[in-house]
Parts: structure tokens; sequence; C-alpha cells
């Protein structure tokens, strides 16, 4: 088998940094491969890929030792322009990969830049339009194309020069989960059908777990494990937790004793083997360890496979009928945004969030969450309807790095409102210099320092490009925000994300709520706004996420027990 | 106006439908017409045409926003040409002894020279933002990328990313009427703070951009090429029509019908010749629109 990259020994140190990015790297990859790369934010993905391409040292600078060969060429040798003629390379913001105004023009563009005559040209992108099933898009402006339209795009751009290697940087962190899904199907397509070696970053694993040869998971610069996909969830259940997947997770804190699942099918099947699927006959089989405390816990909990929290909301909601309603911190009554030559966004909104409550504002591109946000912070005026608060709104935007405006991260926030967010260490660091997380906290940390805290705190889409650890903290920071009596509203596509962080769930639709419940019901039976943990469970007693499942799983075998 | 409010979007029109090639030479034939031409009535009769082929190529109403701005520039040059110019014998005002300035006599044919001159700056920018709504520029340039593969690419690059930082610099001021001390930094400081979060983010998108062009092979750039395409019905009516224009542009330029004189005294010929020559570029300014055989309603082409 040949080698169509190979990293020798390679470290690699950007400049005026004080650490290695990359810490002697040995890796092969053969030609055919789908490799996923894993890892937290900071350890590595980004720079190896870049050092596949030769944009490390090439573009970066830095320091740099080791060998780095693709297809070939060794990259010390011949720079990224020559690479590039061999390797296409995605990154994570399709806007900045797309350099013409229409998709014509970018698809020709690389093609006519390495030379190409006009015919090949005019056939080039022909062909990998039809391959990547962008050909209705090909009269179309860069401009005018959805996310995931651009990013396919760019994937062609990329592709036209039909290279033999496909590296990847979390291309699906700004997308939506549709388009992130078809991205993923197009790079099996690529790989199953042209044999193109793919390497992927990214961080929701159990997104493209399933379709992977070989993960890669790196650690501080460093390679942590390198092996089949199931043998890198066994490593990451013993040493990278937030690596998991959703339905591993549940498999091992249900003591399922089965190989760890690579997808919803799977863990299912495991489940159905040993008599655990909830709403199939159930007889509990060998192989199954479920711990004494687990069984425990289920047998007592009221509501089978709930997680305390979620009980207390429930019981809460349910309790606001039989009480006086107190005031809510944000009533918002036929809300409608008309733009003045275009469309409606809003179309009579209605939502009221209490004091204390968290929810996930849920729904696919264009739904009007965004806008639903900005009504009620104020940025927009409702075309109809009233918006009204008992404080201040505090709205965090999609991108945090748009709020910072100052040299240093000390100047952006008070020193108390640095402190909650974890970054007092940090006051001396450029706000552009923080990582993915720290981003988010600082900006958090701005919106919402003032004396008096805000009625409300909405954000919207706050995860993307985050990494699981990082989302498990911002879940936390906001779950405490509203112990404190926040409202807080999340609007995000994530369903893991909402059932960790929410309450209730609200879904909208075309500028309307078409269903408002808590996230035990709303996200434990659908098709598509449900988590791994309810697709694995079919949804069974309203489980959402791992340890919801695992109690949930417990509390069956407790009943078959007793049967 | 709205950013990106007269930039180019595929249209079902025979403008649209027309290489950008033979749609920027008509384009350009019109505004040749402007410039050699005087005559008030011709030059209507061109301003006439151009928002005809405007509503003919979908993107009349756009067009027609264009000619506030050609107000706001003409109703100035109008009124400058008054106070400044000496000439002329028809004096409708008397400022009497401007000092430095002499006498301050404004006079008819003053006026009228005034807005001819405002006449053609309207007429050029209504035909200029045709020409940018229904020509595509990425065609253009491609065709500029056979002389100079890497000034064109740029030009290409700045249309592109233009209205892509735009857009960003609306969103960093968006973020930042959300933060709680929005009011208390004073506007000024914040107006500058702001730019500099600008600039630093157009400079990061340059770094992202100018890797992805590294990758494409720019840095190994050659000339493109020409590829040799079939002339559409809509092409060669288009460049049939833009040398009609010059035609009757030079024909008008050297003969009696178009002429016109402001100083000292008005005069202006006004024969049967020279409503011919208004018919005439009318007829040749929208005879391509006629055809609309083999564009398909959705892309344009």
């Amino acid at each position: 088998m040949s080698a169509i990259l190979s990293f020798e020994q390679v470290s690699y140190r950007y400049p005026g940094a004080a650490a290695n990015a990359l810490h002697r790297v040995c890796l092969e990859v053969q030609e055919g491969d789908f490799c996923l790369l894993a890892g937290l934010s900071g350890d590595g993905k980004s720079t190896l890929l870049r050092a596949a391409c030769g944009l490390v040292p090439h573009f970066h600078g830095g320091s740099f030792s080791g060998r780095v060969s693709v297809c070939g060429h060794d990259t010390r040798e011949h720079g990224p322009a020559q690479v590039g003629a061999h390797v296409a390379v995605l990154f994570q913001d399709p806007e900045t990969q797309l350099v013409m105004s229409s998709v014509r023009a970018e698809l020709a563009m690389p093609l006519e830049s390495r030379g190409q005559g006009p015919d090949e040209v005019a056939r080039g992108v022909e062909e990998v339009a039809l391959a990547i099933g962008v050909d209705q898009l090909l009269d179309r402006r860069t401009a005018e194309l959805s996310g995931g339209e651009k990013q396919r795009v760019a994937l062609a751009a990329a592709l036209a020069g039909r290279p033999r290697l496909v590296l990847l940087d979390e291309p699906t962190s700004q997308l939506d989960p549709v388009a992130g899904e078809e991205l993923i199907g197009l790079l099996r397509r690529l790989n199953q059908e042209w044999e193109t070696t793919i390497l992927l970053a990214e961080h929701r694993l159990e997104r493209c777990l399933h379709v992977a040869d070989r993960v890669i998971a790196m650690r501080q610069g460093g390679i942590a494990h390198d092996g089949d996909p199931r043998s890198f969830l066994t490593w990451a259940s013993a040493s990278a937790e937030h690596l998991q997947t959703p339905a591993a997770r549940l498999l091992e804190l249900a003591c399922v004793d089965a190989p760890p699942p690579t997808g919803v099918r799977q863990a299912r099947k495991s489940l159905r083997e040993r008599g655990l699927l909830p709403g199939e006959p159930q007889t509990p089989a060998a192989g199954l360890a479920a711990s004494p405390e687990l069984v425990a816990s289920a047998g007592a909990a009221a509501l089978p496979g709930l997680a305390p929290e979620r009980r207390r909301a429930l019981a809460r909601l349910a309790g606001l009928g039989r009480t006086s309603l107190p005031e809510p911190a944000l009533r918002m009554r036929g809300v409608w945004h008309e733009l003045p030559d275009g469309p409606s966004i809003l179309r009579g909104a209605d939502l009221s969030v209490m004091p204390g409550e968290s929810i996930a504002l849920m729904g696919r591109n264009g739904a009007g969450k965004s806008t639903l946000l900005r009504h009620a912070a104020g940025l927009l005026k409702p075309t109809r309807g009233r918006v009204q608060s008992s404080g201040r709104v505090a709205l965090l935007l999609q991108n945090p790095g748009d709020y910072f405006l100052r040299e240093r991260v000390e100047l952006e926030a008070s020193a108390g409102a640095l402190a909650r967010a974890r970054l007092s260490d940090l006051g001396e660091r450029h706000p552009r210099d923080l990582s993915g997380g720290e981003r988010q906290r600082l900006a958090l940390a701005i919106v919402t320092d003032t004396s008096q805290p805000p009625a409300v705190l909405a954000l919207d889409e706050p995860t993307r490009g985050m990494d699981r650890g990082a989302k498990a903290a911002l879940a936390q920071e906001l779950r405490l925000r509203a112990q404190e009596g926040i409202a807080v509203i999340v609007a995000t596509h994530d369903p893991e994300f909402a059932a960790a962080c929410a309450s209730r769930a609200v879904l909208l639709a075309d500028g309307r709520v078409i269903a408002d419940a808590p996230c035990a019901e709303l996200l434990s039976g659908g098709w598509y706004f449900a988590t791994e943990t309810a697709r694995v469970l079919g949804g069974h007693g309203g489980a959402l996420l791992p340890s919801e499942g695992a109690a949930a799983i417990a509390s069956l075998l407790a009943g078959a027990r007793a049967a | 106006m709205r950013a990106g409010a007269l930039s180019y979007r595929p249209s079902a029109s025979p403008l649209h439908a027309a290489r950008a090639t033979a749609g920027a030479c008509w384009a350009l034939s019109l505004t040749v017409a402007v410039v050699l031409i005087d005559h008030p009535l011709i030059l209507a009769a061109i301003g006439a045409a151009g928002l005809l082929a405007a509503f003919a190529a979908g993107v009349g109403r756009q067009v027609a926003r264009t000619l506030r701005l050609a107000l706001a520039i003409g109703i100035p040059i109008v009124l400058i040409n008054v106070l400044v110019s000496r000439q002329g014998l028809t004096v409708f005002a008397r400022l009497g002894d401007l000092g430095p300035f002499g006498q301050g006599d404004l006079t008819l044919e003053a006026l009228v020279y005034g807005t001819v001159i405002a006449l053609k700056v309207s007429i050029v920018i209504l035909i200029c933002a045709l020409a940018s709504l229904a020509v595509d520029p990425d065609e253009l340039l491609g065709a500029c990328r056979r002389i100079s593969f890497r000034s064109a690419l740029t030009a290409s690059l700045t249309l592109r990313m233009v209205p892509l930082l735009a857009a960003d610099s609306q969103r960093l001021a968006e973020a930042q009427q959300t933060r709680p001390d929005a009011q208390e930094t004073g506007s000024l400081r914040r107006r500058a703070l702001l730019l500099a979060a600008s600039v630093g983010g157009a400079l990061d998108r340059s770094l992202d951009v100018a890797a992805t062009l590294e990758l494409r092979g720019f840095a190994g750039a050659t000339r493109v090429r020409r590829r040799r395409a079939p002339l559409s019905r809509h092409d060669l009516a288009f460049a049939a029509s833009a040398g009609c224009m010059l035609a009757i542009a030079i024909a008008a330029c050297f003969g009696a019908a178009a002429r016109f004189d402001a100083y000292p005294m008005l005069r202006m010929s006004v024969s049967t010749a020279t409503v011919g020559l208004c018919v005439a570029i009318l007829a040749a300014t929208l005879a391509p629109f006629i055809s609309r055989r083999g564009i398909d309603p959705v892309r344009g082409r």
C-alpha cells in the first residue's frame, strides 16, 4: 500500500508562540482511506491539516522540523500552489473560500490558473459540478448561496483539478445539521466512488464516525490514538470522555457489555440483542451488567429515566397552571416582522419566558430564530405585535469576535465579570488570540457585565465550532444563570446542547411557533429534532442525555428482574 | 441606497443573455453617443432609450432610483454653471458687481448649457447603472484575464469582498449595540474602535482568502487562453446595436441635424432629420430587446 500522506517526526511552532502546535507527529494515510481527525480545540488538528497542504510552514512561517510528504511531494521543497494541484482543502468558513462572484467562475478559476485550455476548463467545470451536485447552481451568484451551498461550491472548486487527497477542517461547523449531513454524505460518495482519500477534522463525531475507516485522535499537538472507530471509542471511554459519542456514552453508562457503537443502528442492535431496547420484549441476556446503584437510582425515579433537573422543570411547568403566575421576564405577543421589499420573517410569533426558565429555540435555517431574538433584545422593532420584558435583555449574537473592540481582554469587561468567566488569568491576551470557548465566555461576560443582572439572556447559536468540552461548560454556565433567576433563551440546532441546558423547547417554522413543550417531550419523539440518546431509545421515558438513557435502561432492567 | 442594490443578478432578458463583452460594448456605445452629442432633444432620446432598455431588461425600477442621485448631482452643475459662466447674451438676472468675480450677470445660455451638461451626466449615470445591473462583471473580468490575469482576478476579488466586508461591518455594529456600555463610550471613540475592529476582521478574512488563493494555484497563474464560443442571436443583436449607435453618434456629431450651440446665443436645429435621429436612436437601442428566444427563464441564459 502506498502512503498518499506521511508525517515523519513533524514538530511545528507558530511565530511568537510559546509551545509547539505539532509535536513529533508520525502518521501515514493510505490511498482511499477515510480518516477522521478528532481532538479538542487547540489540540493541533487544524495545524496538522495546514501542514499537510504546505500552508505550514510556507504561508504561516514559524519553526518547522521533520518531513511531510504529500503525493510524493516534500512540502519543504514544494509550496502550497504545487501541493494544491494534488490536494483539495476545505476550511471552516465558506465565505473566505469563494473568491469569485459566480459559481461557474469559481469552479473555472483553479483550472485556469493552472494553465488549462478553454475546452479543458469547460469540461472540468461541467464534470465537477455534476459530480458534486452543484450543476443547478452554476449560474448563481456566490453571494446569494446558502451556507451549505457555499460549502459545496467551495468543495467543488477545490476538487476541480481532480486531487487524490481531500483535507477538511471542520467543514460543517458553520452549517445547519441538514447541510452538514449532506456534506458528509458527499464525502462518503467521493471516497466510495472515486477512492478519494479523505482526512476530516470534526467535533461532532457522531455525525461521521460511521463512515470513517480510521480515527486519529490528537492531544496537545501529538497523536494520542490511531485506530478504527471502535478502538477509538474504547480509547475515548478510558482517556478522553469529551470525545465519546452520545450513543457510546449511553451504552457505557448503562454498563452494556458490547463493543462501543459507532452509530444509532449499532447501539440499537446491541440493546436489542440484550433485550434492553425499550418498547420491545425484554429478555435480559448475558453480557448485561448494570450496576446496582444505577438500578436503584432508576427504581427510585418518579419519572423513569429523567434527570432530577428535568423532573423539576416538568413539575414546575405542571404547577404553573394551578398557582398564580408570576410576571414573565419576556413576553412576545403576535410579533410580525415584515420586510419592506420581501416576505414576512415572523408571522405572529408568541412566546413567554418566566424568570429562571431556560428555553431552547429550535427550527431550520430561515425559521426566524435569530430575528425573534433580535426583537427580544430591541434591535428590531416589530411591524405588528408587542414585545415586553421585565428588564434588560442581554443578547449574544452568533460570532463572539464581533463584540471585541479592545486590545486586551481585561479592557473588554470588569474584573468581576472576567473572574466569573474564568478569564482573569488571560487579562493581558488579545481577545482574538483566545480559543473558541474562551471567546464565547468573554463575549458572554461583556453582554452581561452590568451592576444589575439582565432579566433575559438570549444566545444565538452559541455552540458553532465548539468542541464537546466547551459546550458542556457553556451549558453548565447557562444552568447557573437560570438558577440565579435569569430567563435564558438559546437558539440552537444542536439537540444535545438544548437538552443539556434547557428545560423547555420551542420549535419555530415559517416565523411561527409550531411546538412549545418540555425538552423531554419535544426532543425525544421527533425524526429530526431529537438527541442521539433519544433516537437510540426510541424516545422512551423522555430520556435525552446518555445519563438519563442509562437510568431508563436500568429501570427497564429493574422492572424485568422484578417480573 | 443599500449595499449591493446595483449589483448584477442573472435575469431572463436579452441583455442578461448576451455575452458580457457585447453588453458592455452596447453600453459603451450609448455613453460615447452622450459624450459626442450636445443636442438636448437627441440627448433626451438617448436617456429615454436607456430607461426603456432598463425596463426591458427587468431592472427599470433600480435604474429609475439612480435618477435621484443624478438629480442630486445635476442641480449643482446647473447652478454652478449659471453662476460661473460669463458667456451668453441673454441676461435674465443681474447680481451687480461681485468684486474680483466681475459682473454677476446670469444668462439664459449658461442655464441651458448647464442643463445640457447635467442631462449628459444623468444619462451616463443611468447607463452605468444599467450596465452594472445587467452585464456580468465576472464574465467581463474573465475576458480581461486574457490580458492581465492577476489584475483582473484582483478586481474580481474586490467585487466579491466589498459586499462581504460591508456585511461584516454591519454585523459588528449590531453586536456593539447589544453591549451594555453602548451608550457610555463617546460616539466618536466608539466609531474609531469599531473601525479598528472592522479593519482587524478584514485582515483576518484576507489571510484566509490568501490561503485559499495560494492553494488554488494563484502563485503560478498564467495567461488564460481564449475560448471560442459561438455567438448567440443576442450577442449579435447587441453588437449590431452598438455599431449602429456609434454610426448615428458620429453622423450626429458632424451633421447639421444635431447642431446645437449654447454660446453666445442659443441655436438649436430642429428638423425632420433631428426627429429622425431621435427615432433611429430609440430603434437602434431597443431593437435587441425584441427577440427573447433562447433565454432560460431561471438562468437568464
